[in-house]
């Protein structure tokens, strides 16, 4: 017994000690951002600044149109995921519950998508996009995410083959209610925790993604978040303003650590399922 | 009667059925199949997409195969799978940490989950400043603490992809460690105790239960980190401009975008992204092989 509290005391001050490590560089930026810049190069490094100023934030704020990056990259979070959450949701229900003629083909197929890699598809895809004139618009980044993703047909699949009885369905069908009614009003509401897990992720991957948004949107005010705190970057690093840099890191943080917070279960989860069923 | 109302009732529900798998499929043509055949015809053409292109045949491959910035970011691109490894032990350890009742336990691995769901360009720009030579955090803690002039981290040939590691390692141990704590958390204790009956230690325990045990977390964490790896591309955007010193950062994703979007050699590039795609392919063929022979199923 003794000997277990000394291992956990243990346990914990080596976890504590990593804690440290992991939250430090997120605390350093924060104290970077608030400094000025004359103060940022003093050695040994200050944890506190002093005197302490938002003007690194203002001027970020200014410089770069930044709001427009905020709406750009939730305006291609917000259709992706309702839509392309709701398409896939369907599709699942139709490959977990039902048997039809080639649906062994199909999934096959659907599955070997997963083996492509984006850079692969990534050149035809700008070529064809440039074709239809998206190139500098949103579009390239919504669309091909409106047709649902198979990563998450997959995960919903294996989900629903566990969490909704087949008795259920046919007691519906029975009972009268339309194939469309069915999945929506039974196949759906038993999705809900998948679907939510499936979100969370899907807010990240979409809201941190980088290389599409790179290719495709030039205009400052059409480029979302992550592309224009890169652009950012390549402009202050040559005059060394790392207040500011740090100042525009931060605020592309902030949204998404807010969103963890709120939603840490469903994060958590998600890992932890896709995890085990992967 | 019956049995026509049924076929009725089929027919219908065959119709549902094909409309709700359409989707995906429409899209994995759209977005998937027809690009990748566009993209084998294009690898044998010389394109800059102002003029038309031109067949040449099989230039592009051989000309890739004579460049070494090629045979650089491949190395790169494998040397910094280094971290996976190193990754899989660190979190491995971390969950099984974790996996007590400690007080504040859910705030801790909130922090160690931080860093996965930051933006990796943020995330990127944050050490880029923690690790400037001169003025950065880590090299001044080094001096104070150790006495140790830490080297130009980004600056530096040799430092850039041991840098680039650290950085992954930062950021990709708190997922893995949420990953290894759920397996531990489903390893039924009676394999514990009656190791334990039979006098096992710790360390017995550990790699006679424990890690064969979480064989299937070790495989998923394993071909995931490597397609990743296969993919890196952010952070070596920020972090290695333009390949870093001497190329010594350029991942292959990166030699690709480079010569699609920069030098606007499509026909190159697409030649550059076949091998990579082929690459991950023959890779991930390769661990679902062996996986056979080490991943435990029950």
């Amino acid at each position: 017994m003794k000997q277990k509290k000394i291992a956990n005391v243990w346990a914990f001050l080596i976890l504590l000690a990593g804690t440290v490590f992991m939250i430090a560089p997120f605390l350093w930026t924060l104290s970077t951002s608030l400094k000025e810049q004359r103060n940022v190069f003093e050695i040994p490094p200050k944890w506190i600044p002093n005197p302490a100023t938002f003007a690194n934030y203002n001027e970020v704020w200014e410089q770069s149109p930044l709001l427009n990056g905020f709406l750009n990259s939730l305006i291609i979070v917000v259709t992706v995921l309702t839509i392309g959450l709701f398409v896939s949701a369907m599709s699942s229900y139709a490959f977990s519950k039902f048997e039809f003629p080639l649906k062994g083909v199909l999934f096959m197929g659907l599955l070997g998508t997963m083996m492509i890699p984006y850079s692969v598809v990534m050149i035809p895809q700008y070529i064809g996009f440039s074709r239809l004139d998206w190139v500098d618009t949103l579009l390239p980044l919504i669309v091909p995410g409106l047709f649902g993703n198979i990563v998450v047909v997959f995960f919903l699949r294996q989900y629903l083959a566990g969490a909704l009885p087949n008795d259920l369905i046919e007691a519906a069908k029975i009972d009268g209610c339309s194939f469309p009614r069915i999945f929506w009003s039974i196949a759906l509401p038993v999705m809900k925790p998948a679907l939510a897990a499936q979100a969370a992720l899907g807010f990240m991957g979409i809201w941190n993604d980088f290389l599409g948004p790179l290719i495709y949107l030039h205009t400052p005010e059409k480029q979302t978040i992550q592309v224009l705190i890169a652009s950012m970057q390549a402009m202050y690093v040559s005059q060394s303003n790392f207040p500011l840099i740090m100042a525009a890191a931060v605020i592309a943080m902030i949204p998404v650590i807010l969103v963890f917070f709120f939603c840490q279960r469903y994060f958590i989860e998600s890992l932890a399922i896709s995890g085990i069923k992967g | 009667m019956q049995t026509k109302k049924f076929s009725g009732y089929r027919r219908k529900e065959l119709f549902w059925l094909y409309l709700f798998v359409a989707p995906p499929v429409l899209g994995f043509l759209l977005f998937g199949l027809v690009p990748m055949l566009f993209s084998i015809y294009m690898s044998f053409q010389d394109w800059d997409m102002l003029s038309d292109p031109t067949g040449v045949g099989l230039s592009n491959y051989s000309e890739l195969l004579k460049d070494e910035k090629l045979y650089k970011s491949l190395y790169n691109t494998v040397y910094l799978m280094i971290g996976i490894p190193i990754g899989m032990v660190i979190s491995l350890l971390l969950a099984i940490l974790m996996n007590r009742p400690l007080k504040g336990i859910s705030v801790m691995r909130t922090i160690y989950y931080l860093p996965v769901i930051s933006p990796i360009i943020a995330v990127s720009l944050l050490w880029q400043w923690i690790l400037n030579q001169d003025y950065g955090l880590l090299n001044n803690l080094l001096w104070d603490w150790f006495g140790i002039r830490g080297p130009n981290w980004l600056g530096d040939p040799d430092w850039v992809k041991p840098s680039l590691i650290l950085i992954g390692l930062w950021g990709g141990v708190g997922g893995n460690m949420v990953l290894y704590l759920a397996g531990l958390q489903s390893i039924a204790s009676s394999y514990y105790e009656a190791a334990e009956i039979d006098g096992a230690g710790a360390w017995h325990k550990f790699t006679k239960i424990t890690v064969p045990l979480l064989s299937p977390i070790h495989f998923f964490v394993l071909v995931m980190g490597i397609i990743g790896a296969f993919q890196s591309f952010s952070q070596i955007y920020v972090l290695a401009v333009d390949g870093g010193p001497e190329y010594s950062g350029g991942t292959i994703v990166y030699y690709i975008f480079q010569h699609a979007f920069e030098y606007f050699n499509m026909g190159y590039a697409s030649a550059a992204a076949w091998l990579l795609g082929i690459l991950i392919f023959i890779v991930t063929l390769i661990q679902f092989k062996l996986s056979n022979k080490w991943v435990y199923q029950d």
